[in-house]
């Protein structure tokens, strides 16, 4: 059974007097494992897709199946619990919190865990990880200390930290150079392929997308195979 | 989420603004420090005003005796003598809420020093502790005369100011012998001026002396023919007082009799009576519980009957003590306005700052609740902010208020006195200022949408 299948997902958002449908029946599945890109121009209604997959919002008909969990019948409080072990999510903005060191940044949703680890294990724990990123002598540095792509491997690390299945990345080159999103990219499709994990990249940069293993287009809430040739919105 | 976790991240949150964090908790910091320096002037208003009053004798219980009453005619108080000095000595010790008492013999009569003469307004045969329960300690000039001048009923005296003016003129009266009814006393002590009492009588036109001196020397002759129960004279081998000059000796002019001779014959009640017994209370407070002993005691040593009336009155001073805790009562009331309004200034600060910070780390709410916060997390997280911030400011205020108050002491002289009540309000109220308040905002954060909070700009 596939990680991720979306049935006939649709959401409208109700603007007063008008009704605004962003997403017309997505169904889309994704395997354990994969690494997928996500394009589509700005009002496609790929970040509402992805805040549905991200479990942050919930769909207003269809249903959502995350590794065997029904997302679309759960709380608002048991979606919270599901991000903080199922997702990862990295953003275009790093989203680091000002003024806090890179280790208590990853230490972070650690602290919104069920897990039971004394306070020296996590630190341990998010010691590793930023490390295994190349930043073991960036502990103490706050956000503003950091470079940009520094800043985005301790946003990885961090949501990397409680062991997700699945890694959410929302433009995650969008503020870094050319070649530090290359070496972010590399970085993306190692974990992919040496942990296992699930990434699912959305961006608008074709150069971007072409490092996943699969590319789904979106386009007016609905999903197309390619770029230009329009077909029905089925792209299992 | 444990508590620690909480705990750290609001410590945290607090930290990474110190500057604002402190000028956040300040309207906190000068609202209890404003509550504690108020209490404690307050306090030592409050203790400054009981001490005042107890010098008029706010604590002062008078006992008298009771009315005779023949044949339906009512002779009024004081008609019967009822009250002896063994009395006095039986509440002392068996009245714990009862702190001094002093018997009172009065008399009226004229007083002659060399070719001056006067009637004082009171002429009082009492012991030592008369001047405790007055609250007249310190003299003006010389010594009180003791219990052994009691014992002895010497001829020693204190005067008041009225009576050195009138007798003494500009003399020293230290030493000086002046005539009770061609009784020589010694003046040894001149008492502090105390002025009129409230019904605008002179209370420095006193003369005291031992209760036994002017019992047997100046008001025996007087009485002695006036009530048979109470005759009595210092040659008298039942005056037990006199006879505890010297303890050990037995005086036992006739044989004593059996007790069952004592039944059969029963003597006639002879015993030596004071006119009044001046006792004061531990405390304003205590006087319920003085009155309630004291009737209890004089009872048992009277014989009374469950059914008999009393024959002695207790009177309080019920519109000096209804003053006192009217007066005390407004003032704590008057501080606690002052204490509620700054405090809620503080809160409401706090309330505005906290709702601030909300907005501004919107989008750090945002990423918690993507990364699995839940809304209760978060408003578990801001009201900690908010109680913490109190809680420092309550710690802050409680130090400021100390000094302020030690400063306000060693200035200008104000009696300040303690509160611990005030400093354990001070920091209850600061809690409760932290969670009132900061539960608004805290509830706005856990309200927010992860996904507008995350792309809040």
């Amino acid at each position: 059974m596939d990680l991720i299948q979306l049935k006939d997902i649709r959401k409208t958002y109700n603007l007063g007097e008008i009704d605004l449908p962003v997403l017309m029946g997505v169904s889309l599945n994704i395997s354990r494992g994969e690494f997928v890109a996500l394009m589509g121009a700005s009002g496609s209604g790929k970040s509402t897709l992805m805040n549905i997959v991200g479990c942050l919002d919930h769909p207003t008909s269809g249903d959502y199946w995350l590794d065997d969990h029904e997302v679309s019948r759960l709380t608002a409080r048991e979606r919270a619990r599901l991000r903080n072990r199922m997702i990862g999510f990295v953003f275009q903005s790093f989203n680091l919190l000002p003024r806090t060191t890179a280790l208590e940044n990853v230490l972070m949703p650690m602290l919104y865990s069920r897990e039971s680890l004394s306070e020296h294990q996590k630190k341990q724990r998010a010691a590793e990880f930023l490390q295994k990123f190349g930043l073991s002598d960036r502990l103490d540095h706050q956000p503003s200390q950091l470079s940009g792509g520094e800043q985005q491997r301790v946003a990885i690390a961090r949501a990397l930290i409680n062991h997700p299945q699945v890694l959410l990345a929302d433009e995650p080159t969008g503020n870094l150079d050319s070649r530090t999103s290359e070496e972010l990219l590399q970085m993306f499709q190692q974990l992919n392929s040496t942990d296992g994990i699930t990434i699912i990249i959305v961006t608008h940069d074709p150069v971007v997308a072409q490092h996943a293993q699969r590319i789904i287009y979106i386009k007016d809430g609905l999903i197309r195979n390619s770029p230009d040739t329009p077909r029905d919105g089925s792209a299992a | 989420m444990k508590w620690y976790g909480i705990l750290k991240t609001a410590l945290g949150a607090l930290h990474r603004n110190v500057m604002r964090t402190l000028l956040t908790t300040l309207g906190i910091i000068i609202g209890v420090a404003a509550v504690i320096t108020m209490m404690e002037i307050g306090n030592g208003a409050t203790i400054a005003i009981q001490r005042t009053m107890t010098s008029i004798g706010a604590n002062t219980l008078v006992v008298v005796p009771g009315a005779a009453n023949t044949g339906g005619i009512n002779y009024g108080i004081g008609s019967i003598m009822t009250l002896t000095p063994q009395d006095a000595d039986a509440v002392i010790k068996e009245c714990p809420a009862v702190g001094n008492v002093a018997p009172i013999v009065r008399a009226r009569t004229q007083l002659v020093y060399g070719n001056r003469n006067w009637v004082p307004t009171y002429v009082y045969g009492t012991t030592p502790s008369f001047l405790q329960v007055r609250d007249w300690m310190d003299l003006d000039i010389g010594e009180t005369f003791t219990e052994h001048d009691v014992r002895n009923a010497s001829k020693v005296c204190l005067i008041g100011q009225t009576i050195v003016k009138q007798l003494f003129g500009g003399q020293a009266p230290i030493g000086k012998e002046i005539r009770v009814r061609s009784v020589g006393f010694k003046v040894i002590g001149v008492l502090r001026e105390k002025g009129a009492n409230m019904m605008g009588m002179d209370q420095d036109d006193i003369l005291l002396a031992p209760w036994t001196t002017i019992k047997y020397r100046v008001v025996a002759s007087a009485l002695a023919a006036a009530n048979q129960s109470s005759t009595n004279t210092a040659s008298s081998t039942e005056v037990t007082t006199l006879s505890n000059i010297y303890p050990e000796i037995q005086q036992n002019l006739y044989p004593v009799p059996s007790d069952t001779e004592q039944a059969d014959a029963p003597q006639p009640i002879r015993f030596t009576n004071v006119d009044q017994i001046l006792t004061a209370a531990r405390s304003a407070a205590a006087i319920p519980d003085a009155i309630q002993q004291m009737t209890t005691v004089l009872r048992q040593r009277h014989h009374l009957r469950i059914s008999d009336p009393n024959d002695f009155n207790i009177r309080d001073m019920t519109e000096i003590t209804k003053a006192m805790s009217s007066t005390t009562e407004l003032i704590t009331k008057l501080l606690l306005c002052v204490a509620m309004i700054s405090l809620i200034v503080g809160g409401i600060g706090i309330m505005n700052i906290m709702l601030v910070s909300v907005t501004e780390r919107t989008r750090e709410i945002g990423l918690r609740m993507a990364v699995g916060a839940e809304p209760g997390d978060i408003l578990k997280q801001f009201l900690t902010e908010a109680v913490v911030l109190c809680l420092l400011g309550g710690t802050l205020g409680i130090i400021l208020g100390r000094a302020s108050s030690y400063i306000v002491t060693s200035v200008l002289h104000w009696p300040t006195a303690t509160s611990v009540g005030a400093i354990v309000a001070a920091v209850a109220v600061s809690v409760t200022v932290g969670i009132v308040f900061g539960f608004y905002p805290a509830w706005k954060a856990s309200r927010l949408d992860p996904i507008e909070a995350l792309h809040y700009e």
